[in-house]
């Protein structure tokens, strides 16, 4: 690359031009290549999405070719979708309720309480649980919460594989994702609010709860919706986990198999290129990527109006 | 006069910072929600490394290293073949990712008009790229590889586009910010003196951003290295037994192997999908040290 850019930009300092109001004009072909690959190179990630797009919807136009909408978007029957919806539903519910709390406690606390020495090492110590690979945390579940936690210790009558174990161990692995954005969007906020507030007479929790909460809101809800978007799109956990059953059920304690779950345990399996239930894998992951992509979308959305809150 | 100034100040920060209020029983029991939520994680890490690091004990030796996998004899099969194929996904998961990765990020900090709206696309398609889950990778690998005209995907090739696609984002993101921590002085200073926008970019920026990018690509790999999801959906093998001897042939890798065997019925292969549990934690923290090193030793503070 770099012999490229001497061959393109080197004689400038040759030929002495007259005029610098010149230069400007004057065209380089070697920046213009490189100038042009780095694009293409920055476009490709608009391609990858677009990729993404085609890869899917293809195999999926065949499969509705086989198989009814109706037979797809149905509760019960071999190509029924909407358990499959549900185990995620409930997987992801479960991981909230555990992240959610957690998860803002802990970016309040960095945000409001720590020193600036002490954030310095609290905050990537929350988020080494983010560099668990999720099927450590999926192995985790099915040899240590399920059997010892909630069979031995809290003595629940649950399976072998079941919702609540996977959700909860979910929800440990989204901590750092709900922490580290809430704590961004909590900092953020002007000091003179807290200023304000503290003259009035309150203390740090009435400050942090009723002022700097508040005014970080649309922040903490970026955070908390990206979270719900790497619980849905998690795999290894809910597959090893929660069970590789299609279950429509409102009890956490069975197992119950979500989208991602499906499409591991599918794609594992030995299908033939071009069966309906090979293509099914991928009308599942389209509707997987829908869900994520408008989750994603709000939370930039959300973001974007808490940056522009001040 | 100045130890008066020190002090006046630290009583008025005292005051402001509400701490004389904190007693109360309210506060008290706020402050320690608090703290339980701060170590709720690493208390479940801890626990998670414990367990696992005692149900594996029994296999801490040589052979969970260098021997094929083996259900025949369960109690000395080995993640050779997972280990050297992790180690092949890296390698080319990094030839891949990075050099796009590099590429797309200087073009967005130094070459790109932010006002045209194909940029801001770019920008905004970058943030949802991120948040995509990593199983559709996989089926976006699938797909990729069926264009390129190949039958079997679970071989390197595959495995690596894959990862690569995985990790573009998180390296471009990094990469991104690194570059932008280079003062602007630097390249003013370079194009004062007649450098092309490249020249300053190549000669200057560069340089100055590597560290940067170095820690954010390892951090990247880190996580790439523990990936299950798109391999299992590429295709890999739960187990070979053979060595990877090229980008055409078929691999597993260490997590693959370790969620093949987490749910096969023989204890003596969970003993050793536990001691693998923890080489694998010992690979990803090894990656994390390297790049904390590397961040320490190298970065340039402006």
């Amino acid at each position: 690359m770099s012999t490229i850019s001497s061959a393109g930009a080197g004689p400038s300092s040759g030929t002495g031009l007259p005029a610098a109001h010149n230069l400007r004009k004057k065209s380089r072909p070697g920046e213009a290549v490189i100038r042009a690959v780095l694009m293409a190179s920055a476009l490709l990630s608009v391609a990858i999405t677009i990729g993404i797009i085609f890869a899917l919807v293809r195999p999926v136009i065949d499969f509705f070719r086989d198989v009814p909408v109706g037979d797809f978007f149905a509760t019960k029957g071999t190509h029924a979708v909407l358990p499959l919806v549900a185990g995620t539903a409930m997987t992801t519910i479960i991981a909230l309720l555990v992240a959610v709390p957690l998860g803002l406690g802990a970016a309040m606390y960095l945000s409001e309480y720590a020193s600036q020495r002490a954030r310095k090492y609290l905050k990537p110590t929350v988020e080494l649980l983010a560099g668990v690979p999720s099927v450590v945390y999926g192995f985790f579940a099915l040899t240590f919460v399920t059997p010892t936690l909630l069979q031995d210790i809290l003595s629940l009558k649950v399976g072998f594989t079941n919702a609540l174990a996977a959700g909860l161990v979910l929800g440990v692995m989204i901590i750092p994702t709900v922490a580290s954005l809430s704590e961004d969007a909590l900092s953020a906020v002007p000091q003179s609010m807290r200023q304000g507030s503290m003259a009035m007479g309150a203390n740090r929790m009435q400050t942090t709860l009723r002022v700097v909460l508040p005014a970080a809101l649309s922040g903490v809800a970026a955070a908390i919706v990206l979270g719900m978007s790497r619980a849905v799109g998690e795999t290894m956990i809910v597959t090893l986990a929660s069970g590789s059953l299609k279950n429509l059920s409102a009890d956490p304690r069975e197992g119950m198999q979500t989208m991602t779950g499906f499409i591991a345990t599918t794609a594992g399996g030995e299908n033939a290129v071009g069966s309906s239930s090979y293509n099914e894998l991928f009308a599942v992951g389209l509707l997987l990527f829908v869900i994520t992509f408008i989750i994603n979308v709000i939370s930039i959305a959300l973001v974007r109006r808490f940056r522009q809150a001040y | 006069m100045s130890v008066a100034t020190t002090t006046a100040r630290e009583v008025t920060r005292a005051i402001s910072s509400g701490r004389s209020k904190d007693k109360n029983v309210g506060s008290l029991v706020f402050l320690g929600a608090l703290w339980f939520s701060l170590f709720f994680g690493v208390m479940v890490l801890l626990v998670l490394i414990v367990d696992t690091a005692v149900k594996g004990a029994p296999r801490f030796d040589s052979e969970l290293l260098t021997n094929y996998g083996s259900i025949v004899r369960p109690e000395s099969t080995g993640f050779r073949a997972g280990i050297l194929g992790s180690l092949w996904l890296m390698l080319f998961t990094a030839l891949f990712a990075v050099p796009l990765g590099i590429a797309a990020a200087l073009y967005l900090e130094e070459f790109a008009d932010k006002e045209r709206w194909w940029n801001r696309l770019i920008e905004v398609n970058l943030q949802n790229l991120a948040a995509v889950p990593a199983i559709v990778y996989g089926l976006l690998a699938v797909a990729v590889m069926a264009l390129m005209g190949f039958n079997t995907t679970g071989i390197v090739l595959g495995g690596a586009i894959a990862l690569a696609l995985l990790i573009l984002p998180v390296i471009i993101i990094t990469t991104r910010e690194a570059v932008r921590a280079v003062p602007q002085d630097i390249r003013q200073g370079s194009l004062a003196l007649g450098a092309t926008v490249w020249q300053t970019t190549w000669r200057q920026t560069l340089p100055s951003a590597i560290p940067g990018i170095a820690t954010g690509t390892i951090l990247g790999l880190s996580r790439a290295i523990g990936e299950a999801a798109p391999l299992v959906v590429v295709g890999l093998a739960g187990s070979v037994l053979f060595d990877p001897t090229g980008v055409m042939s078929e691999i597993t890798a260490l997590p693959m192997q370790i969620y093949s065997l987490t749910s096969n019925s023989q204890e003596d292969l969970r003993t050793a999908a536990s001691a693998a549990i923890i080489v694998l934690l010992i690979m990803i923290l090894g990656l994390n040290a390297l790049a904390i090193f590397i961040r320490n030793k190298f970065q340039k503070t402006w």
